[in-house]
């Protein structure tokens, strides 16, 4: 087997020099300071818009969501069908089975191919899906996103459910209110990576330094990986880790419900407050047995439904995605783009025991 | 599970029993407690230093919680201890327990008036039914149960998901008798963990006190030499999946009464833990050797390791990481004790001659 | 009835005729390079005659260039399980390389090319770490390349935990997706063909590649034949390391995103490539043509399919029943022709 020690020893001498060779291009290599990298352009409007045009019929829709198994989504996607049937256009829904970029790209590139004029997606990661998006763009395709945005310069249009800021005043008021204004909280988070609860949380620490609020101390934020039982066993953790604890704000469908069930079945019920982000149907239960006081959310139904109008009107040449322009959309009224091509649904909606029944989604 | 013997216990087939077998026996048996007495000291230190650190991990609450979060996960470990033994492996048993949990909730949704034990029933009876595909599969094949159980994980989630198309069931749609059971205590016991322990103690007895249950070790220590002495080692295998099956739909059927909110992605990613808690739990995935009530112990260590690094406020993306390093440890402790207890066989055999 | 082994063939020797089945299990394992050849042609073809957009050369950039990670964890894999081991955490080194790669490009200030070296070597340590518990302390590989899943996924969160770096220069992330000029090809498809080349060179026509199958036979026998067994396994989980940081740097460019749960789940899809290309899982037998085959005969269902509008459901369902299928039916159509065989054995006798 002496064949088979040279073969060895070969190899580990080639890698050795294919090593060296490397570091030696190394030394004059690209770092991060040369690199050069400059912001994004920012959306080009290119060509002239036209208020006045009708939104054309027959136009091919795809809706691409973060994962199809995801039901605030299959909500979403179906308000968008709505208003593409409205405007007699073709819709269709696809995506991957798992919340990932990659496969997401690979959805991007089939759509792109079969010539749809519109994509409008929700992005599970701003970065990671921009190439796919920009040679959809140039392959003539409009691109809206909606709930989770990419890089500005990636899309036309960014149907934004509410500001960050409208999020982030709403839940820090909504728990101040239900703690009395004082004490300690924590947030219960999806996935540390989960781009929107970051920058609302983010913004939501801002809101905390308000004199308002200067009596409310945040302790923590967990994450439940908008995972059941993640979030249980998260929820049960900040409940000991901090005994003072007055509220958990759960910015997440799936974490404010799993705590919101947390809560019901323990001691804590009633007296450590939650509120949060969830549907009205997840939540039924928990505002009628007293486990959660008010929370909120936009109707996710809606924001599909703006999101379809939009790339209607995009691909109808309505508008262009710079900044005041203005499109209909159907029963939801008059829209103003914004800076960087946002269109914003609307101020959240506040969910509580007087009004929970008249919402199902 | 068909009780072929009613005779008395510890019996494996006489003919393959000589005198030095029954002597390592008899250590591997003491090494398995010793095993076990290891994970209860493990344990105890953990509870030990997290409630030092935080007094209040050890209230009424919290250790009800604990009991409620290990339950689900000590059913799925017992089930895959069964498996393992064989020298098997079953990793469908999320996917199972994802199917069955939302079939309970479709059940309910279709037919509210349902009291629970038939949905009980019936989400048995699916999960058996998955592992009967698992077993016929395995049996046609003659492929290591790893295979196709990979191939049955994607399906069984693909019909999960199929059936769901996005929809979710909510805490409304189901009866609060059914809920209820996810939360409710007996004697400040939560009914779920009874469940629990009464199917440890179950597949516990079975394994060490039924002439088939004996039989399984001896299928995963050495299949030809089990064949050869007359165990229907087929016939075995197969049962052995599709107890497992049912034990998966089980506890798809309480997690449906414990969470509420079910969606298709039930149970994702959960095969690992189950595998993870059984190998922690001293059942040697070479197969033939462990017992359900280390896989149950592991079971319950790692829901604790969970709930005390959340409850100490570890950096989250730690714990991933901690449990990777755990089931590593346990392996590498496992071979270590395996190497010594051969070399001191090794040693008494020759002063004996 | 049932196999039942994990780890070992199944012992199917039994007594009478077992020589003359033995051989038919192989004919028909021998020719399954051909049957996933044959399947792959058939389906580029019938994707090419019924689904719209298909066959047009951007389709095929796209489905080749989704195509890399997998071909290139296809390689090493084949070579692992061809020993009768496995890796199973290969989709989480690559997940720790695209992190560390990150987190170097963010506070190390190196130059981009070490940082890719350095993500490599990283792979290889990684790699080797497995290789220590597998031939160091003896352990099964299944065990401990699940305890390594968890380990290094874990480890991806902690280098970046909820942050993802994505300002990789331009220059370098279009470079990974470019074609070859004047074609639909990707580059990196060139790189990817010279590693196989290298891989399929190594296992098919050196005395090393004949040493792999001797082990996936019986490991016992190959040590008797003078070939290390320890020391070729763990230099094989280190390559497959090494391929993984490849990967990593490759996905971090691609997506141009450096997150920790880039790759997640992308094992089962390496191990079913490799099982659909015809390796068995016993070890000592299977080709690297056919794994080649099996790679891209997903990819090509997988687009067709989406192309067509299947649901993504019903794509988990057919990589599910695709790789039952795939081992199901070898052994299937096998037992078929013995008993035939022992039917006609039987008969002769009798006629004259």
């Amino acid at each position: 087997m002496s064949a088979y020690r040279t073969g060895l020893r070969v190899g580990a001498t080639s890698l050795t020099l294919a090593a060296l060779l490397l570091s030696a291009t190394a030394c004059g290599g690209t770092t991060r300071e040369n690199s050069g990298n400059e912001p994004g352009a920012g959306s080009q409007a290119s060509g002239g818009a036209d208020p006045d045009a009708a939104i054309k019929e027959g136009l091919k829709i795809a809706f691409l969501p973060k994962q199809v198994n995801n039901p605030y989504f299959t909500v979403s996607d179906n308000g968008g069908k709505a208003a593409v049937t409205e405007f007699k256009g073709e819709y269709k829904e696809v995506g991957p089975s798992e919340a990932s970029a990659s496969s997401q790209v690979s959805y991007i590139n089939t759509l792109s191919q079969q010539g749809m004029d519109v994509i409008v997606t929700s992005a599970n990661d701003p970065n990671a899906i921009c190439g796919a998006l920009n040679q959809a763009k140039a392959a003539g395709a409009k691109i809206v996103t909606f709930d989770s945005d990419t890089k500005p310069e990636c899309r036309q249009i960014f149907v934004n459910q509410v500001t960050a800021q409208g999020i982030a005043e709403n839940q820090v008021k909504l728990i101040s209110q239900q703690i009395g204004g004082e004490g300690e909280i924590a947030i219960l988070s999806a996935t540390a990576n989960a781009t929107n609860q970051n920058a609302w949380i983010a913004l939501m620490k801002e809101e905390l330094k308000k004199p308002d609020y200067s009596k409310i101390k945040l302790v923590t934020v967990a994450y439940g990986n908008d995972d059941d039982q993640k979030s249980f066993q998260e929820t049960q953790g900040l409940l000991q880790s901090y005994p003072n604890l007055k509220g958990i704000i759960s910015p997440t469908t799936v974490g404010v419900a799993a705590a919101a069930r947390y809560l019901s079945g323990s001691q804590y019920k009633g007296k450590v407050k939650l509120t949060g982000l969830g549907t009205p149907n997840q939540m039924r239960e928990f505002v009628k047995d007293g486990s959660v006081d008010a929370f909120a959310l936009w109707n996710p139904a809606d924001l599909g439904y703006l999101a379809a109008y939009a790339g209607a009107a995009l691909a109808s040449g309505q508008i262009t995605g710079a900044e005041g322009e203005k499109f209909t959309a159907g029963k939801l009224g008059e829209y103003t783009v914004g800076k960087d091509g946002v269109v914003i649904l609307g101020p959240p909606t506040v969910f509580d025991k007087n009004n929970i029944d008249q919402f199902d989604f | 599970m068909s009780r072929t013997d009613a005779g008395a216990p510890e019996q494996v087939s006489a003919t393959a029993l000589t005198v030095p077998d029954r002597q390592r026996r008899g250590l591997t048996e003491r090494l398995l407690a010793v095993r076990e007495l290891s994970l209860l000291i493990a344990l105890a230190a953990l509870v030990l230093v997290t409630s030092v650190r935080n007094d209040r991990f050890l209230s009424n609450q919290s250790v009800k919680d604990l009991l409620l979060g290990c339950a689900l996960l000590v059913i799925l470990a017992v089930g895959q201890t069964l498996v393992i033994v064989t020298r098997n492996v079953d990793l469908s048993v999320g996917s199972i327990l994802g199917l069955v949990a939302f079939a309970t909730g479709s059940l309910f949704l279709a037919a509210p008036g349902t009291p629970w034990p038939v949905a009980l029933l019936l989400g048995v009876g699916l999960g058996a039914m998955c592992g009967v595909v698992n077993g016929g599969l395995i049996a046609v094949a003659r492929v290591p149960a790893l295979v196709i159980t990979l191939g049955t994980l994607y399906a069984f989630r693909g019909v999960d998901y199929y059936w769901a198309s996005g929809r979710q069931i909510n805490a409304a749609d189901m009866p609060r008798s059914f809920l209820r059971l996810g939360n409710q205590t007996l004697l400040g016991v939560p009914v779920l963990f009874l469940v629990a322990l009464v199917v440890v103690a179950a597949v516990g007895f079975y394994l060490r006190s039924y002439r088939s249950g004996r039989e399984l070790y001896a299928i995963g220590s050495e299949p030809a030499a089990a064949r050869l002495s007359g165990i229907p080692v087929g016939r075995r295998v197969f049962a052995v999946f599709v107890a497992n099956g049912a034990l998966a739909g089980l506890a798809g059927v309480l997690y449906a009464a414990r969470f509420g909110t079910l969606d298709a992605a039930a149970g994702t990613g959960l095969e690992l833990q189950v595998v993870a808690a059984a190998v922690v739990g001293g059942v040697a995935i070479f197969g033939g050797s462990g017992s359900a009530y280390g896989a149950a112990l592991g079971a319950v260590l790692l829901t604790t390791i969970g709930s005390s690094l959340a409850v100490l406020r570890i950096d989250p993306f730690w714990q991933q990481a901690v449990v990777g390093a755990l089931i590593l440890a346990a392996i590498g402790l496992d071979r270590l004790l395996a190497l010594r207890t051969a070399a001191r066989l090794r040693g008494r055999s020759a002063h004996g001659a | 009835m049932a196999h039942d082994s994990l780890y070992a063939a199944p012992p199917r020797a039994d007594a009478e005729g077992g020589a003359g089945r033995l051989a038919t299990v192989r004919g028909v394992l021998g020719s399954w390079d051909a049957v996933i050849v044959v399947a792959l042609v058939v389906a580029v073809l019938l994707a090419g005659l019924t689904v719209e957009n298909f066959a047009t050369g951007r389709n095929a950039q796209f489905l080749l260039l989704d195509l890399v990670p997998l071909a290139l964890l296809a390689l090493p894999m084949t070579l692992i399980v061809v020993t009768g081991e496995i890796d199973l955490s290969v989709a989480s080194m690559v997940g720790l390389g695209s992190t560390l790669m990150g987190q170097l490009w963010l506070s190390s200030g190196l130059s981009l090319e070490l940082i890719c070296l350095l993500v490599v070597l990283l792979g290889a340590v990684l790699g080797a770490v497995n290789g220590l518990f597998v031939t160091g302390f003896g352990l099964p590989s299944l065990a401990v390349t699940i305890g390594t899943l968890a380990l290094y996924r874990g480890l991806s969160f902690v280098v970046l935990g909820d942050q993802a770096v994505a300002d990789f220069p331009a220059g370098w992330t279009a470079a990974v997706v470019r074609n070859i000029p004047g074609t639909s090809i990707p580059v990196a498809l060139v790189g990817v063909l010279l590693l196989a080349l290298l891989f399929g060179v190594v296992l098919h026509f050196t005395p090393i590649g004949r040493a792999l199958y001797a082990m996936g036979n019986n490991d016992q026998a190959a040590t008797f034949a003078g070939v290390s067994v320890a020391r070729t396994k763990f230099w094989l989980f280190v390559v497959s390391g090494a391929v993984c940081g490849l990967v990593g740097v490759f996905w971090t460019l691609r997506y141009a995103s450096a997150r920790g749960d880039n790759a997640t789940g992308l094992e089962l899809t390496v191990v079913t490539a490799v099982l659909l290309g015809g390796v068995s899982i016993f070890g000592g037998r299977g080709g690297l043509l056919g794994v080649v085959a099996g790679v891209l005969l997903l990819g090509v269902l997988r687009n067709a399919l989406q192309l067509a509008d299947v649901d993504a459901n019903a794509l988990t369902i057919v990589t599910g029943t695709l790789l039952i299928v795939s081992v199901v039916l070898p052994n299937a159509v096998a037992d078929v022709r013995a008993r035939l065989h022992r039917r006609r054995q039987r008969a002769r006798p009798v006629a004259p």
